[in-house]
């Protein structure tokens, strides 16, 4: 690896840290030796058991060893050698300083920032998934995507904007690659939002569906946050701290209660259908979205950061301490047939789509070219902020995808296989089950379910009660006990589902603004942003379109996650191509050709994973795949009368051509707007190579800075390893 | 390092995370460049800034 302190000659010699700084210790040789020699035993243990349960820790061990490795030199290596951020020059926080949008912020505080917008639910759902294939697959993907694709796309897209005083990714691909690029990047951004919002939300509805319980705490959280709206607000204004503690202390209190409300009289009122959660979900979205921030989305927001971070602290403590063995397979027998149950497919390319966020995730470029970009101190940081938060949100999933792999195979497929296919009894469930090839008896699955107290964990798909089942395990294991087994259950849903609400939120209200921008060059009223009835109407608007999402998927006989999933997959990856395109352009634009591969390479293996994704999605002739086979199979029985199972009625027919018709356009459409993104700055890019001279990028112009960070060595190694 | 200063490195933390101190450094930075003008009072600082929220949506990832 190419990590040599010299500058190579007649390249200029690299700015930021000085050679002399950088010299390599014998200590320094000698650490970084036994920590690739500890990953490297982890990687060797996980690669040679074969047969024998291993304990999880050997997955921390080489996923950490990796990590480690990965940001000592190969994140160096692309901060030194391509992207060359330079500490004389002043950042736009320094330079555009008005305190509010514009402002230096110490490293480790916009660390914290940068990760808890980036990291939610997404990094705790796709592994959980993903573990039907195995756990190996998985794990890899996960530690090779984040290290090659992941946190280079976050780290540069950071460093782009931020050389562009902060511009958004969209604007970006406007200025650096054309006008068709732009709006179709655009557009691109807007759709792709609503599916996440949409599946995100049906994995909080698969999750609370006839869970008195988990309905109650979650539910509760909307009066705390307005309690701490109030006191943020009225009573002692901007002091977050305490209100957060407070609202903390309260929100474990509902969680304790659920367990109250289940044994009383009113579980009943608390026990809702799917279709009953979806419409409470679509209003909750809609009233959230044009009530005053400072009612329900920022405490929310702030409660969600803490539990964010408490529990997943809590979770890296459990995985050690516990220390829990490893029963699925490494690899098992759906990674090559594609028949799972979870999600159709082979694992080329499914697992790689499955597996979003924690590897490489699309969605994030928008976050590093949204707030973080404009608070950095020093260009030298976006390696700390940009690489170091996405490593931390893979070792988030790296947890997950411990904790569902350390269920019985048995109760994992009763869990996360489709409705139809499971039944709705233990024995239906335990009968199907063993036609998987994996045993769970009709009593050790009602037995797990009492357990937690949960009525049942059939057919639970979406990911959120298999992590919450692992980690009770994991928990109850340190703390507590199985006494505690239910409350740590139920702490896991409260907290997938905190998240995944504040992220509704706040994504409406990012949708509703986009739409308000988009129709505003449309008939002028509608973009303002004060006009009450324009808002009403555009927010109106986005809820419907992931409202629909939702309730089709909550309906789906299908299975909702098992048909939109995929969706949601194929489009975040897609988002991630279309940053990376605008990445590899600007490298090439500003004559850095010979470095291009460092976000080409994964920009053509994403482009790969999405294109053959999408394609199958479309053209497969295997109904459990390809939507349209899944389409022209379905409208064949309607035609002749027939009813297939998983349907059960002539509506259910329907509702299943109706659905895979749309979903099936909708890829199309995407990935037809990604390769016009793509397209468009291919031309740009060839015309760049063939130009003698650089081609005009949108660089903001050098300014010195005259802010010294005096603590800040060179290396910014200072609690950089997640 | 001792409890008090790793309690005082905490709230340090939790008070810049949570954006409490934004206020200081916003009176700091009102002091300097506006001298003779009023500072906000912390209510009238919320407000504004509860404003800004309310027109500058943050994405968050999933």
């Amino acid at each position: 690896m190419p990590t040599s302190a010299l500058p190579e000659s007649g390249l200029p010699a690299p700015a930021g840290p000085s050679p002399a700084r950088s010299r390599t210790t014998p200590r320094a040789v000698l650490l970084w030796t036994a920590v690739a020699l500890l990953g490297a035993v982890g990687w060797g243990v996980l690669a040679l058991a074969r047969g024998e349960r291993i304990s999880a820790v050997w997955l921390v061990v080489a996923a950490l060893g990796s990590y480690a490795i990965a940001y000592r030199f190969y994140s160096r290596f692309i901060v030194r050698r391509v992207l060359k951020p330079d500490d004389r020059r002043a950042t736009p926080a320094e330079r555009l300083e008005d305190g509010v949008d514009f402002q230096p912020t110490d490293r480790r505080v916009l660390l914290g920032h940068h990760f808890a917008a980036i990291a939610g639910a997404g990094p705790l759902v796709g592994p959980v998934l993903a573990a039907q294939m195995g756990y190996l697959p998985g794990t890899l993907w996960i530690v090779a995507g984040v290290i090659f694709a992941g946190a280079v796309q976050d780290m540069v897209v950071l460093f782009l904007s931020m050389r562009r005083d902060g511009t958004s990714l969209g604007q970006m691909a406007r200025d650096e690659i054309g006008r068709a690029g732009g709006a179709a990047a655009l557009i691109a951004v807007f759709a792709i939002m609503i599916i996440l919002l949409g599946v995100l939300a049906l994995v909080v509805v698969n999750a609370l569906a006839h869970s008195p319980w988990g309905t109650f705490s979650v539910a509760m959280t909307i009066p705390i946050a307005l309690f701490m709206g109030l006191w943020l607000h009225i009573l002692r204004p901007g002091r977050v701290v305490e209100a957060s503690v407070i609202g903390v202390a309260l929100l474990l209190l509902a969680i304790v209660g659920g367990g109250w409300i289940e044994k009383s009289s009113l579980a009943d009122a608390f026990t809702l259908s799917p279709t009953t959660l979806v419409f409470c979900l679509i209003g909750y979205g809609f009233v959230a979205s044009v009530l005053p921030v400072w009612m329900l989305l920022a405490p929310r927001d702030y409660l969600s950061t803490f539990m964010k971070i408490g529990t997943i602290a809590l979770l890296a403590v459990g995985v050690v301490v516990a220390a829990p063995v490893l029963r699925a397979d490494s690899v098992s027998d759906f990674a090559s047939s594609g028949a799972g149950p979870v999600f159709a497919g082979a694992l080329f390319p499914f697992l790689f789509i499955t597996i979003a966020c924690g590897a490489l995730s699309g969605f994030h470029s928008l976050v590093a070219s949204g707030t973080t970009p404009k608070l950095i101190q020093k260009e030298s940081q976006v390696r700390l902020i940009g690489y170091g938060a996405m490593l931390m949100e893979s070792f988030v999933a790296i947890m997950a995808l411990i904790a569902a792999a350390t269920l019985e195979p048995g109760l994992y497929y009763a869990m996360n296989a489709p409705a139809g296919l499971l039944g709705t009894t233990a024995e239906s469930a335990s009968h199907a089950v063993a036609g998987l090839g994996f045993t769970i008896t009709p009593d050790q699955l009602t037995h797990a379910a009492k357990a937690v107290e949960e009525q049942t964990l059939i057919a639970r798909s979406g990911g959120a009660p298999t992590l919450a089942v692992g980690m009770s395990e994991i928990f109850s294991g340190v703390f507590g006990g199985t006494a505690l087994k239910a409350f740590w259950y139920h702490f896991a849903i409260m907290f997938e589902a905190l998240f995944i609400l504040t992220t509704v939120d706040a994504g409406t209200r990012v949708g509703r603004f986009m739409l308000q921008d988009m129709l505003g060059n449309v008939w002028k009223p509608i973009g303002r942003v004060n006009w009450k009835p324009g808002i009403w109407l555009c927010s109106g608007l986005v809820v419907a379109a992931w409202g629909y999402f939702l309730h089709s998927g909550a309906t789906d006989p299908l299975g909702g996650i098992n048909q939109l999933f995929p969706l949601f997959g194929i489009a975040n990856q897609l988002l991630a191509a279309v940053a990376l395109t605008v990445c590899t352009t600007v490298l090439i634009k500003s004559g850095r050709l010979r470095w291009a591969w460092v976000t080409g390479v994964p920009l053509a293996w994403v482009v790969a994973i999405t294109f053959t994704a999408g394609w199958q999605k479309i053209f497969s002739d295997d109904p459990r795949i390809g939507f349209f086979a899944q389409r022209t199979r379905y409208s064949d029985a309607l035609d002749a009368g027939q009813v297939l199972p998983p349907a059960k009625t002539l509506d259910d027919m329907h509702t299943v051509v109706t659905n895979s018709t749309v979903d099936g356009v909708l890829i199309a459409l995407f990935l037809l707007l990604v390769a016009v993104v793509i397209g468009n700055a291919a031309v740009v890019c060839v015309r760049a190579v063939r130009s003698p001279v650089p081609l005009p990028t949108t660089e903001a112009p050098y300014t010195e800075s005259r802010i010294d960070v005096p603590e800040q060595a060179a290396e910014p190694l200072v609690g950089a390893r997640p | 390092m001792s409890m008090p200063r790793w309690a005082r490195a905490v709230r340090w933390y939790l008070r810049e995370l949570t954006g409490e101190a934004e206020y200081d450094r916003y009176c700091e930075r009102h002091r300097r460049h506006h001298p003779l003008a009023p500072v906000p009072t912390r209510r009238e600082y919320e407000a504004l800034r509860t404003l800004h929220r309310e027109t500058h949506p943050q994405s968050r990832c999933c």
